[in-house]
């Protein structure tokens, strides 16, 4: 079976979740004896390609071009197309990011075939890859399987895998071919311009040993109060899952989760969070995770270490006493 | 501008979800169903475009006969009239087969703008808009924090990247973009709409009758609950033995406090 791992980086610089999908690709090319190859697309970005080279990889496939120093969703799928067309991969594993999101199941209907996306995790059953993927917002998940001949594309969610199990290359760097790609200017209809981030982040949630964050269940802004007094209690900070900042009942600077920040605290208290990946891939590294919530099949007692299920407006009050009175006493 | 935007039903939030045998779906006989969440910042999104620029709003689903009342909650909104989509087994469709299905229902539509949601809350592909929008010829932009027309034929738009970035970028009119979930605040249905709802149109159309290859990429065999990886220790008690308990164990067992 023949492999391509795609990398991402923009300007530059590494998107990390590269690393945990080329552990994934890396496990899958030993247990279906296939060759591995690493992509890296952009412009100037031959030190990169070097970089992972020292990786356990066959080959670099460096693609580079005018065209993709920017990123769009048309130079990268004719790009990838091209080198796919050449190359014929059986598999072609991407991380689940946005970018990624955002072209590769175009590149995928570009050749007639299809993308299982968001892979929590695979097997490797009589000869038969099957990948592991979240449906009803965690609730559930599903073994699903590629039908028909490849390529066939996969994602894999941030998280899924771990990216310091990655392999080292044994006998030296492995080589980096240059592949030539055909692309105008004007196939390219989107015209990407500036980057920016929104405002200056007035918190730093990642450095917080602790952290009360709160979902939904708070059902309404004026019940924040209530977080807000045990987090004072706990000497933590408070966060939200997106719905809430959705709202503009905390700015989006309190956000946990792939769009917001990702934090590993010594503890984190997720008071009526549900748990939808969305939120869990940002916060399923803190140490002590305690939930509240009223649903006992919240997806957010997967990753809990204690649970509690019930109201949080009566439990989180007399939590807080609680944390005061052992403060005092 | 004439814009449609797609808007599917998906199993209530609160929805005790049992699997159905085989394990390819969920039982749908004993909950209840709701408009994806995401879908409704699309709509949203649809309906002040229409406000501001003038044109109309076509409310696009696929699925069993439930899904009308997804569509007539959008016209209750103020889209102008629906198109259904009309399959009873959608949920065996991959990606591919439900974007090229509602590609063959509303190609000759014409719409400038496609609007869809980030994703779904059943099945969570993600994928809709951008195969529409490579299936149709169009382009395509996802993750949109704002919509700005420069003119007829170009329009600026903002799109959320990672960990707090953000980037314009400029498209083409007609293209398709799949809208970030907290870009407006849906509005809910008004009386009066409800009752103007009940005069605008519906097209059915049998998803059968588009001649979509039958051909699956991929195929689900089987869903489950997944099993945990952590074990939970579940405190239980009075909400005042519960915080005894809790900050017992948070101090001497996890030692985090």
């Amino acid at each position: 079976m023949k492999i391509l791992l795609i990398s991402e980086q923009r300007e530059g610089k590494w998107n990390k979740t590269s690393f945990e999908t080329l552990t994934a690709a890396q496990k899958i090319a030993q247990q279906t004896s296939g060759a591995l190859s690493g992509v890296v697309i952009g412009k100037g970005v031959a030190s990169l390609a070097s970089e992972l080279a020292k990786y356990q990889l066959e080959q670099i496939f460096l693609v580079e071009h005018d065209l993709l120093e920017h990123y769009t969703p048309d130079g990268f799928t004719i790009a990838l197309k091209q080198l796919v067309e050449a190359e014929k991969p059986d598999l072609i594993l991407f991380p689940h990011t946005y970018q990624v999101r955002d072209f590769a199941p175009k590149l995928a209907a570009s050749l007639g075939k299809g993308m299982i996306g968001d892979c929590v995790d695979y097997h490797h059953e009589n000869n038969q890859l099957v990948f592991v993927r979240q449906m009803f917002q965690g609730r559930t998940v599903a073994d699903v399987v590629f039908e028909g001949s490849g390529p066939w594309i996969a994602t894999f969610q941030a998280g899924a895998f771990r990216a310091d199990q990655v392999a080292q290359r044994q006998g030296g760097d492995a080589p980096v071919k240059n592949f030539t790609v055909n692309l105008q200017a004007d196939q390219i209809r989107t015209k990407p311009l500036e980057l920016f981030r929104e405002a200056k982040q007035a918190v730093d949630l990642t450095q917080a040993a602790r952290l009360v964050s709160i979902g939904r269940g708070i059902k309404a802004p004026e019940n924040i109060a209530i977080a807000e007094k045990l987090a004072k209690a706990l000497d933590a900070e408070i966060a939200a899952s997106r719905p809430i900042c959705d709202e503009g009942w905390l700015p989006m600077e309190r956000q946990i989760g792939s769009s917001g920040q990702t934090v590993a605290p010594k503890l984190y208290l997720a008071l009526g969070i549900s748990g939808a990946i969305q939120h869990v891939v940002g916060m399923k590294g803190s140490r002590t995770i305690v939930a509240i919530n009223k649903d006992q099949n919240a997806p957010i007692f997967e990753v809990a270490d204690y649970g509690v299920v019930g109201d949080l407006f009566e439990i989180v009050p007399a939590l807080t006493e609680e944390l005061e009175k052992s403060k005092t006493g | 501008m004439k814009i449609g935007v797609c808007v599917k039903q998906v199993p209530a939030k609160d929805a005790p979800l049992s699997i159905a045998t085989p394990a390819h779906w969920i039982r749908e006989s004993d909950i209840g169903f709701e408009t994806n969440e995401p879908d409704a910042f699309a709509l949203e999104e649809a309906l002040r475009l229409k406000e501001k620029h003038g044109g109309e709003v076509v409310a696009i689903s696929m699925g069993p006969e439930r899904v009308k009342q997804t569509i007539k909650e959008a016209l209750a909104k103020g889209a102008d009239r629906g198109i259904h989509v009309v399959d009873d087994k959608f949920y065996e469709l991959d990606p591919l087969g439900s974007a090229r299905s509602i590609a063959a229902a509303i190609q000759n539509e014409k719409f400038d703008l496609l609007l869809t949601g980030l994703q779904s809350d059943d099945q969570g592909f993600g994928q809709t808009g951008v195969l529409l929008a490579e299936i149709l010829g169009l382009p395509h932009a996802t993750i949109i924090m704002q919509i700005e027309l420069l003119d007829g034929q170009r329009m600026k738009l903002k799109r959320e990247l990672e960990a707090g970035w953000f980037q314009w970028v400029e498209l083409p009119v007609p293209a398709v973009l799949s809208i970030q979930s907290g870009i407006n605040k849906p509005r809910y249905a008004t009386l009066k709409g409800i009752m103007a709802a009940k005069k605008r149109e519906i097209t059915s159309v049998q998803r059968a009758s588009l001649n979509v290859p039958p051909a699956l990429t991929q195929k689900v065999q089987k869903i489950y609950v997944p099993s945990r990886t952590k074990k939970t220790e579940f405190i239980t008690g009075s909400p005042k033995e519960i915080a005894a308990k809790l900050v017992e164990k948070l101090k001497h067992e996890a030692r985090v406090l």
